[in-house]
């Protein structure tokens, strides 16, 4: 067995540029994904963790079961309902990279909406407290007093979720979107080089992650000893 | 939406044999990644927390590597790739004994091992240092000390965490479709493939999991109730995934 590393020379502007970025005819890309998935998967996410710590029941109790539905399942199965949901209702096939971006969006919402909550819950009840007795709001209270420290508290579970989700962006693969993971297992089934390959691109994916990781441990040692 | 629901395809011919082995087929696969991960976990967690430089190095770049790479990266990595460098006769006896089973418990294993060494890790650290210095102090060796003290105090109070990762196996091992193996979510696409009956198929399917998620935690918590030790309520916070 010996090994070839010019395939990775030779195929670097289709891995790198179409599957990592997602520049080229085939749209998709592993960062055209994971970008816009957490910044849209955050927002949902703040918005179910507020209302799972709703009073009114008919509020809290439906984010909750969305929250305990999309945790119990695995992400395989999120992916492969929307690409049949969404044609059905719609009436129209969207592109994989639409059913991929949704399919993350509302299933990384599902653990921020707890990462969230966790944050709000460790406020201290004197903050709500004077937030009220100042008359603020109960809208301007959640956005200026609320949010603010809820979130500052958990950025570091925060990136290690956004972690996560730039692994799951893998995924899309399954249903066929062109990203680093497809565009690899293309140039492998070409070329019979499946081991150069998959090492290659677990570097690829490995220097990110692990990046980010550090970044996480960074801001954990700034927030607790601030 | 104009859709007709037949509910009866998810037990009519061959459908509800399938179901039954692809839930088998999970169960094994999970079940004993779990074994190997648990093993891999507490052996890395361990040598982290050790006052050997090297050993706590090589046991770090185990974990990081391993663990910030997609699995669905090191399932094709242990499928495609791995068999390619072992020799010949091993490759033979790989190719008779169902390759797809095989690669994808040794990547379950391998990857949640590293997320499973975390954990330990952290459950080490939380046992209060006075523990080891009194199991050295009564003539223990660190070897000793970590096989009959340390880490059996750790398992138990882990158990929480622990939980987290065995859900997450269970449902990463849905993951093993892409390989050929037959689990669950495979068999699911099948019916749905067989009989173009989408909703009902992954509808089962969704089901199927919450209830082996279910059965997880209440075995686990079991588990925690049997193992507990006495006057000990300590507990260690989730490992970051």
């Amino acid at each position: 067995m010996s090994f070839d590393w010019t395939v990775i020379v030779a195929n670097w502007k289709f891995l790198l540029l179409q599957g990592l970025i997602g520049i080229g005819q085939f749209g998709g890309g592993t960062l055209r994904l994971a970008i816009p998935a957490m910044v849209l998967g955050f927002a949902l996410g703040v918005i179910v963790g507020l209302c799972r710590l709703a009073q009114s029941r008919w509020i809290h109790y439906p984010a909750l079961l969305y929250v305990e539905l999309f945790r119990g399942v695995p992400l395989v199965m999120v992916i492969f309902w929307f690409w049949f949901l969404i044609p059905q209702l719609t009436g129209q096939r969207l592109p994989d990279y639409a059913v991929a971006l949704a399919a993350f969006t509302v299933f990384e919402a599902a653990y921020i909406a707890e990462i969230v909550r966790a944050g709000v819950q460790a406020i201290p009840r004197g903050q709500v407290d004077a937030a009220m007795a100042t008359g603020l709001p109960y809208g301007q209270m959640i956005v200026h007093v609320i949010l603010p420290q809820a979130i500052r508290n958990v950025i570091p579970s925060l990136v290690t979720q956004f972690i996560v989700l730039f692994k799951d962006t893998s995924l899309a693969s399954i249903i066929g979107m062109m990203d680093l993971t497809k565009a690899a297992q293309i140039v492998s089934q070409r070329e019979i080089r499946p081991l150069e390959m998959y090492l290659f691109i677990a570097v690829v994916y490995w220097l990110f992650a692990y990046t980010m990781s550090r970044l996480s441990r960074r801001l954990e040692i700034k927030t607790s000893s601030a | 939406m104009a859709y007709n629901f037949e509910w009866g395809v998810l037990w009519t011919g061959e459908n509800g044999r399938w179901l039954l082995q692809g839930i088998w087929t999970t169960l094994r696969l999970s079940a004993l990644s779990w074994v190997f991960a648990c093993a891999l976990g507490v052996l890395a967690g361990a040598l982290r927390t050790l006052p050997f430089r090297s050993l706590r190095a090589l046991a770090a770049c185990y974990v990081e590597f391993f663990r910030n790479v997609p699995l669905l990266v090191w399932l094709f990595f242990w499928y495609f790739g791995a068999p390619q460098a072992l020799p010949r006769t091993a490759q033979d006896w790989l190719n008779l004994h169902g390759p797809e089973f095989w690669s994808a418990v040794v990547a379950l294993s391998v990857y949640h091992g590293a997320r499973m060494a975390e954990v330990i890790r952290a459950g080490i650290r939380s046992v209060p240092g006075a523990l080891l210095e009194a199991a050295l102090a009564s003539g223990l060796s660190v070897g000793q000390a970590y096989r009959f003290v340390l880490i059996p105090v750790t398992l138990r109070l882990i158990i929480p965490p622990a939980t987290n990762e065995a859900l997450s196996l269970l449902k990463n091992s849905s993951l093993a479709l892409t390989i050929g193996v037959a689990e669950l979510t495979f068999m699911t696409r099948q019916i749905e493939t067989y009989t173009g009956k989408a909703f009902e198929a992954l509808t089962a399917g969704t089901l199927i999991y919450l209830i082996l998620c279910l059965g997880v935690t209440s075995v686990m918590a079991q588990v925690e109730r049997y193992v507990r030790i006495p006057g000990l309520i300590a507990r260690v916070g989730t490992a970051e995934p």
